[in-house]
């Protein structure tokens, strides 16, 4: 079965340019994402997962220059005017943000906000727009739903606050939806509490949904395909499943081992030496190379190629712990 | 030994005039020596409060703790001896570090306080930054901006641990720290904790990383304690329904076994108005009349496990408490 | 509780990178660097030094003596044979009296702001450190005098002590005192509140030495900066206290008493009557590009 992908990106880089310094935070990113398919961007800080992410929105500060090439429903991201860009945000692509409180307006209520997005970019009478904003808060189980549009952000718990704001993203029925580490700041209560949610509304509503996150359990419990980031590059990608139980490169090998999990207890933490690397001052070769067991002599002359590494799979290595089947670009 | 025990209880709301937030209310705990207790809970629900309040970096509204058989205070130890006694490690590697100190001042600071000469202080600080793993001659003249987020954290339990502590109070230290040098931070407290012979407070959020480390456990919800057991206990077998609900929150690390059902619902309530009773009765599904009236408390469930609800309690009231009354 | 690791992923390592390059010691010759490398500052700190220097060395390098009258060269205008810049309305040569000048004029903006930020800074650390019922004390009575207007509150001051050079000195550091303060108060608050301070009373040091050794380092850069910024106030004010009369008396030289005296002869001789004015504006706004390049240099946060 052959979709046509929501999300094409190709060869995209993004470099973070001024007067002091030429940093590269995201290179040589590749992927598609069909309609209704989930992707993790796992990676730890500075690996470039959000910024691969805002990067498709062109959600980036100014001085960040993209290359490489982002289609969104068919259309080119990175050739459009800023007001080109408007139509895209919302309908297209939606986002949700770590912090609600931020990503809200204070002066306004749930309902307004909602609402005022509903008008400015379908055109309906507010009344229709503020009916349907109620709706939104009833499909994100938001309790007693009819008084809670006339809150404000802050009047709203933690766990309401998020919902509101996936209400918030799914007013314009995006295609595809962009959650940049939505849980994180969550108790793990309630955090289990919106994973469950915005699984069961990815799939109702069959978007194509890219998370970001840096908790492998939570790529565990939503993601259909996983890319593991490294230092601005992908350097593992595949079904969770699957890369969960037998990694390949030697960074999501070590990542998964040195993770607290139930029957580690008493054991020594097997644990990746060193620290993730500066970005101003990266290896020739392999970024990882420097904290890597598994090191050759050719992991340091250049950036290795990713490489098909079983069914559906690809690791940035040379030396996988999966066996290259066969040499792609 | 027999009898080294130290045993901290505190009591009281603790509030400012307007507002009482009920941070910590009537909590009571004790640690034994060579022991690691984790305290786990939500956000709100006291742990880090618990935390200032043994460091007396807060003051207790009331309660009293008794630290290896003196009393802090009231004739026993002075808070310097306690600081001395005991040490803590902050969450935020960052916001811990004086900005505009080096790795040695920093150490050194604290030495210094207790009257230790300079040149001894910097000998000192020197071999703890050797005993967190942070070679002196590379590390011992940075700043805060020169290191990672890792070597910071190095760095606080290196101060932490130079003063000699018995006991050392990790408050979220290494969850903020990315998974890789997570793992580094964790084996290195679990060396030094035998090599220096320490007793830890475990505090932290992460049930995986508490499960990892911990000897006890004491589950905290809304400023009480609300289970309190050996970890193997506490993880298989809990008696208090907001446990069993807080782990099976817990993320599975197995895409195939995901969690289907919202084990519980809801956000913690507001601790300015704490619910009547119980304060876990507005999220709990075994919730009946009793919990609303009566308070519960920690009634024993097997060997030094405890936990405070009705449900568990013989003799409670309540309707599921019936057969363990005759049992008991 | 947040295990937050991840705000701004790319921000931050990009804030970081160029302070790890060159790793090099304390955290004020960074802030030099970076404000030797803004032009602007550069050039105001090279006028200040020209002003201050010349002003210091006045005695040595002055043409002629800055008393010396002559009703027969009255206001001559700038480029006279031997008078470079003319002569004031008693026939005193306007360049020496404008070196003279500085010597006054610059300690007048420089004492008070000085005197002002060690007892303001030394109030508002005290308030903030030890917040509740100190700070109130403290910063309500701040807050009174706060609620004058700097300048009337100068002229007040200098009204009631009486005119002199001492006097206005002490009006305005007086006027100084509550803006430092408060300043000084909420900088000490968020070091206060920062877990190192917490840290550090863990350690179990008394107050006085946690501010000494914690606080102090973290809050002299913060009201430094903003204490610069008052010394062009403080010039312009006390140039105000002199031209009302009641800061430096004639005969001395002080820029704001030369632009009072000057003032009839504005028609007669424009250029010499402004160039006092010159001198304060040169003086003020180099004081003030400069404090504001400090602090942009501070503000980086390695």
């Amino acid at each position: 079965m052959q979709r046509d992908p929501i999300v094409e990106v190709e060869d995209l880089s993004v470099r973070f340019v001024n007067r002091d310094i030429d940093l590269s935070v995201v290179s040589g990113v590749s992927f598609s994402l069909a309609a209704g398919e989930v992707l993790c961007l796992l990676g730890e800080s500075g690996s470039g997962k959000s910024v691969t992410m805002r990067a498709l929105l062109r959600l980036l500060p100014p001085h960040a220059q993209i290359t490489g090439r982002i289609r969104l429903a068919g259309r080119d991201v990175i050739g459009m005017s800023e007001r080109q860009l408007e139509s895209v945000r919302g309908p297209v692509g939606a986002m949700i943000f770590q912090e609600p409180m931020t990503a809200l307006d204070p002066v306004f209520t749930i309902g307004t906000q909602i609402a005022e997005t509903i008008v400015s970019h379908e055109g309906v009478s507010y009344t229709d727009a503020r009916k349907r904003a109620l709706e939104l808060l009833e499909m994100v189980q938001i309790p007693s739903a009819e008084r809670r549009l006339n809150a404000y952000p802050h009047e709203l718990s933690g766990g309401l606050r998020q919902r509101a704001m996936i209400a918030l993203a799914l007013s314009c029925r995006p295609a595809l939806l962009l959650a940049d580490e939505p849980t994180t700041a969550l108790d793990a209560t309630v955090q289990i509490q919106i994973l469950l949610l915005l699984r069961s509304l990815q799939r109702e509503l069959g978007m194509a949904t890219i998370f970001v996150t840096h908790d492998i359990g939570v790529a565990c419990e939503v993601a259909d395909r996983i890319s593991v980031m490294y230092a601005g590059r992908f350097v593992e990608t595949g079904p969770v499943g699957d890369v969960i139980a037998r990694p390949s490169h030697p960074y999501t090998a070590g990542l998964l081992q040195s993770t607290v999990h139930a029957g580690s207890r008493g054991q020594r933490l097997p644990s990746i030496p060193g620290a993730p690397p500066d970005l101003a001052d990266l290896p020739n070769g392999c970024s990882f190379s420097p904290r890597c067991s598994r090191r050759l002599a050719a992991c340091d002359t250049s950036v290795p190629p990713l490489v098909g590494v079983g069914e559906d799979r690809m690791a940035r290595c040379v030396n996988p712990l999966l066996v290259a089947e066969t040499v792609l670009a | 030994m027999e009898g080294l025990r130290k045993y901290f209880p505190l009591r009281g709301p603790l509030g400012n005039v307007n507002a009482h937030v009920q941070a910590v209310d009537g909590v009571s705990f004790h640690v034994a020596k060579g022991e690691t207790l984790g305290i786990v809970g939500e956000s709100g629900c006291g742990k880090s409060t618990t935390a200032r309040l043994l460091m007396r970096l807060i003051d207790p509204d009331a309660g009293n703790m008794v630290l290896d058989g003196d009393p802090i205070g009231h004739g026993g130890l002075t808070l310097r001896e306690l600081r001395r006694t005991m040490q803590m490690v902050f969450q935020d590697s960052y916001a811990s570090l004086n900005p505009r100190h080096t790795a040695t001042e920093e150490i050194t600071f604290g030495l210094r306080v207790h009257g230790i000469g300079r040149s001894e202080a910097r000998e000192q600080a020197r071999s703890a930054l050797r005993l967190v793993g942070l070679e002196p001659d590379m590390f011992a003249d940075r700043y805060p901006h020169e290191m990672s987020g890792g070597q910071r954290q190095r760095v606080n339990i290196a101060r932490g641990i130079a003063l000699n502590p018995r006991v050392l109070i990790l408050d979220e230290s290494v969850s903020a720290l990315d998974k890789s040098v997570q793992a580094q931070v964790l084996n290195l407290l679990i060396d030094l904790k035998e090599r220096l012979n320490l007793t830890y407070l475990f505090i932290s959020h992460d049930l995986n990383v508490v499960h990892h480390v911990s000897d006890r456990v004491l589950v905290m919800y809304l400023g009480k304690v609300v289970e309190v057991g050996p970890v193997e206990r506490i993880y298989q077998a809990a008696a208090h329904p907001y446990t069993r609900a807080l782990f099976a929150s817990r993320l599975s690390m197995d895409p195939r076994q995901r969690v289907d059902a919202v084990p519980l619902v809801g956000d913690p309530p507001n601790p300015v108005r704490p619910p009547s009773g119980c304060r876990f009765r507005t999220r709990c599904e075994m919730a009946e009349a009793v919990c609303a009236a009566v308070e519960p408390i920690l009634s024993e469930q097997g060997a030094l496990h405890e936990a405070a609800c009705h449900a568990v309690t013989p003799n409670s009231g309540h309707s599921r408490a019936g057969g363990l009354a005759h049992a008991a | 509780m947040s295990a937050a690791a991840e705000a701004a992923p790319a921000a931050r390592p990009a804030a970081n990178a160029p302070g790890r390059r060159r790793r090099t010691g304390g955290f004020w010759q960074r802030v030099g660097r970076q404000v030797l490398r803004d032009k602007v500052a550069l050039v105001c700190a090279v006028v200040l030094a020209l002003i201050a220097l010349s002003a210091i060395f006045a005695p040595w390098i002055a043409p002629a003596d800055p008393y010396k009258t002559s009703m027969l060269r009255r206001l001559l205008p700038p480029l006279s044979p031997n008078f470079i810049l003319g002569t004031d309305e008693l026939g005193r040569d306007m360049l020496t009296r404008l070196l003279y000048g500085g010597r006054v004029s610059l300690s007048m903006g420089i004492a008070p702001v000085l005197f002002a930020t060690i007892l303001g800074g030394a109030l508002g650390i005290t308030a903030g450190y030890f917040g509740k019922a100190v700070n109130m004390a403290i910063m309500r009575v701040v807050d009174v005098f706060y609620a004058f207007p700097s300048v009337l509150l100068a002229v007040a001051m200098a009204g009631v002590l009486g005119a002199g050079i001492f006097n206005s000195l002490i009006s305005l550091t007086l006027v100084f005192i509550p803006p430092i303060t408060r300043v000084a108060e909420s900088v000490t608050t968020q070091v206060r509140n920062q877990d190192y301070v917490e840290a550090a009373r863990a350690t179990g040091a008394s107050s006085v030495r946690i501010i000494l050794q914690h606080v102090l380092a973290n809050v002299t850069g913060p009201i430094l900066t903003y204490a610069s910024s008052l010394v062009s106030i403080a010039i312009i004010i006390s140039s105000g206290l002199s031209f009302l009369g009641l800061g430096a008396a004639p005969p001395i030289a002080d820029w704001g008493l030369m632009l009072n005296t000057l003032r009839q002869a504005i028609y007669v001789a424009p250029i010499n009557a402004v160039l006092p004015g010159v001198m304060i504006f040169a003086a003020s706004v180099s004081f003030n590009l400069l404090s504001d390049s400090l602090r942009t240099a501070m503000d980086v946060r390695a």
